[in-house]
């Protein structure tokens, strides 16, 4: 297929290439689903993987030196804001799918809070075309409830035909429990899973950051981490009571992660998510009132982030999302207690997550692909993508040897509220390849 | 008397001992000044101070404001009734704005906490905080400390009580970091839905039971309690929580011995204390109110690069 005249230009020092004729030259490939970890070269005809061996003698098409690079099964982010439609001013469905492609995920699945929310068919597909001519597939998230009121069930046997295979009011947690009930319960008969953001609003009013020493130390209300617990309590056992699939949004504390455990020990269809933040930062980074820091749910101690990381080697975390959430600059700087919940990270996950976890050896590079590709994929219905013979592309190609310090003027989203600003990493996207179309940087 | 140099006087949280005493000693100076029949100097002759008030405080307002004025100082006041404030300029505009003014001491009151370091990091002005949510009250509590002082001599040993809503109270906070840092033990005694999580962590014992608290210190200072605490459900009504958190004049008899009474004003009489404990022996509650303009007038010159404070 070629979709060279519609497609869109690739970020500023990156460079488009059709995949009709591709190779990447002595790449290492890495695909844990297929247990395959080997230098080779790997050749694209027309959208799908030709060869995994040396690049034929008589190549005619474009050869990219793929020496010291990885490529792996495209990485997919199933928890992410783009803004679009509504609040374009802080991001839209094209910045934020080239946020996307410049960090190295060729997928991601944009949460319903948007003006008007995602709540019917014909927004599903607006949201879903937007996307068109760039090498990222955006899967929208639909709404559980009619404008996310938390009062009356979406249609959901016409958004599952518009090929809906999630369903969340993110950011506006059910409070009633029988909607939840039955949203898991339509859910289960479509096959399709509810991602819920767990948090008891009446326990975390007014709350702006973890409740505890620090957030005493400095007069700011509390979110306590009861807050999020009770809530993933009462929704695991609303999903045993249903048997539907319940999907637990950026899980923040030790406890949720030992509900999601036992849960899972008991057989309850249960998965979660963890972000790259909650996995590297604590509440204490907030002692200088910086709302980059400002997230829902917050940052918590050094000891949940500690079992967090533990969570993601044994399993109990099935997926790293990043809930990439932009914010115009003017938004976020105001005092802290006023500024909005939420921070970026399509531009820095894949670094930070390599550099944090992978580097020391937390987690092994094949657990960071699963956790960044295979899971979120099977979690969310999305076909895997893999470095197979055959397979249509749907690639990410990495340095895992090149420095870079994040700077958020530099970034590609529209926002720059990443609390990772400063950062010194090792690893970084280097290109997509999806959709017929392969986008490289500075190659 | 030198060598401590600050540029902002932002909180008590991580302040030295030197400095401390060193605010506290001049302090002393100034109260003298305010004892002449001319209680003025000249020492802030030609430095320029906005007084940004985000949130209504009569007392602190005029208390630093007079302060100002003792030190010669020219004085500028917004405060949110009568400037653009009401109409929601941002704290970055406001911040623009002082800096475009070319003011030299920016003393702020602001609901939100933090507010004082947002303006600290963006503009050259130096930054007191006169109050940030329930963050920091430094000034509220170098006058406290000023009080005791005077009325106690060294603070090193001494056990002082803070009793009410310390989960609201910026002047717990300011307090319990100054005085922890000068020496002095430091109790909290109020309901359990009223204190703030992990508070030991602060230095601090907590206590609920006010009779043995009272047995236990030398000093009690009274928290106002906000009587919209009762809205929210934090306490069940005012009268329950006067049963068992209000200081009246039998537990202080009960628990024997002379105890300073201190309140940081204004107070809710018959509430959080009585007027015969207010108003009886043993209160420095309106003394507080004179040493908060010498603590002021201190924290002021410092501040404003002074070294030697009176001619
Ligand atoms: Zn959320």
């Amino acid at each position: 297929m070629n979709r060279t005249t519609s497609m869109m230009d690739p970020p500023a020092g990156w460079k488009a290439y059709s995949t009709d004729k591709l190779a990447l030259g002595g790449v290492r490939v890495v695909d844990p689903s297929l247990k395959l970890d080997q230098r080779t070269d790997l050749v694209i005809r027309d959208g799908i993987i030709t060869r995994l061996g040396s690049i034929p003698d008589r190549w005619t098409g474009a050869v990219i030196d793929g020496s010291g690079l990885i490529v792996c099964p495209g990485l997919f982010d199933m928890h992410v804001h783009l803004r679009e439609p509504g609040f374009e001013h802080k991001e839209t469905i094209e910045s934020g799918c080239t946020a996307a492609a410049a960090g190295g995920f060729t997928g991601v699945a944009p949460m319903p809070n948007t003006n008007p929310a995602i709540d019917n068919a014909g927004l599903v597909r607006f949201v879903r075309d937007k996307a068109y001519g760039l090498p990222v597939d955006v899967h929208p998230v639909a709404a559980i409830s009619l404008g996310r009121r938390g009062a009356t069930l979406t249609e959901f046997s016409e958004l599952i035909e518009a090929g809906v295979t999630m369903f969340s009011d993110d950011g506006s947690p059910l409070a009633s429990a029988a909607l939840m009930r039955h949203a898991l319960e339509y859910a289960r008969m479509y096959g399709a899973v509810i991602c819920e953001h767990c948090e008891e609003q009446s326990l975390t009013a007014g709350g702006v950051m973890h409740e505890g020493a620090v957030s005493t130390r400095l007069g700011l209300p509390g979110w306590p981490s009861i807050g999020e617990e009770i809530a993933v309590e009462r929704n695991i056992a609303l999903a045993e009571f249903t048997r539907a699939r319940l999907h637990i949004a950026h899980a923040s504390t030790a406890r949720s992660l030992e509900l999601i455990r036992a849960a899972k020990d008991r057989g309850i269809q249960v998965t979660a998510e963890v972000t790259p933040h909650h996995l590297t930062l604590d509440c204490t980074i907030l002692s200088g009132f910086d709302s980059n820091y400002k997230v829902n749910p917050p940052l918590r101690t050094r000891r949940d982030v500690e079992l967090l990381i533990e969570g993601l080697a044994d399993g109990t975390i099935d997926a790293i999302a990043t809930d990439h959430a932009p914010h115009a600059p003017d938004e976020k700087e105001v005092e802290f207690i006023s500024a909005p919940f939420g921070m970026i990270g399509l531009e820095t996950a894949l670094g930070v997550i390599y550099t944090r976890l992978v580097l020391p050896g937390k987690i092994s590079l094949n657990r960071m692909i699963e956790l960044m590709s295979s899971a979120p994929r099977r979690i969310i219905g999305q076909p895997e993508a893999a470095v197979r013979k055959g397979a249509e592309v749907n690639l990410t190609v990495f340095n895992p040897d090149e420095e870079w310090t994040v700077d958020g003027e530099h970034f590609h989203s529209k926002a720059k509220n990443t609390p990772f600003q400063g950062w010194k990493l090792k690893g970084r996207a280097v290109g997509v390849i999806n959709r017929g179309i392969a986008w490289m940087r500075g190659v | 008397m030198n060598g401590v140099r600050f540029n902002h006087l932002l909180g008590l949280e991580g302040m030295s001992r030197e400095a401390i005493t060193e605010i506290l000693d001049s302090a002393e100076a100034f109260l003298e000044v305010l004892e002449r029949p001319i209680p003025k100097v000249p020492s802030l002759r030609g430095v320029t101070i906005a007084n940004l008030f985000f949130e209504p405080s009569t007392r602190t307002r005029i208390s630093f404001e007079l302060a100002e004025k003792r030190l010669s100082a020219d004085v500028t006041n917004f405060s949110s009734s009568n400037s653009s404030l009401v109409k929601g300029e941002t704290m970055l505009d406001t911040a623009r704005n002082i800096e475009a003014m070319k003011v030299d001491v920016v003393v702020i009151r602001h609901f939100a906490q933090g507010a004082p370091h947002f303006l600290a990091d963006r503009i050259s002005a130096s930054i007191i905080n006169a109050g940030d949510g329930a963050h920091e009250h430094p000034t509220q509590a170098l006058l406290d400390m000023l009080t005791l002082k005077h009325q106690i001599g060294a603070l090193d040993g001494l056990k002082v009580l803070i009793l009410g809503d310390i989960a609201h109270s910026r002047v717990a906070r300011s307090n319990i970091w100054g005085l922890r840092t000068l020496g002095a033990s430091v109790k909290v005694c109020g309901p359990l839905a009223l204190m703030p999580r992990e508070v030991e962590e602060m230095g601090v014992e907590i206590t609920h039971d006010l009779n043995e608290a009272l047995a236990w210190c030398d000093v009690v200072n009274v928290l106002r309690l906000q009587l919209e605490r009762q809205q929210e459900g934090l306490i069940p009504s005012l009268r329950d929580y006067q049963r068992s958190f209000g200081l009246t004049r039998k537990r202080l008899e009960m628990a024997g011995g002379d105890k300073v009474i201190m309140h940081p004003g204004p107070m809710n009489r018959g509430v959080e204390i009585d007027s015969d404990v207010a108003d009886g022996s043993g209160s420095v509650i309106l003394r507080q109110v004179t040493y908060g303009v010498a603590v002021r007038m201190a924290v002021l010159y410092l501040i404003s690069g002074g070294e030697r404070i009176i001619e």
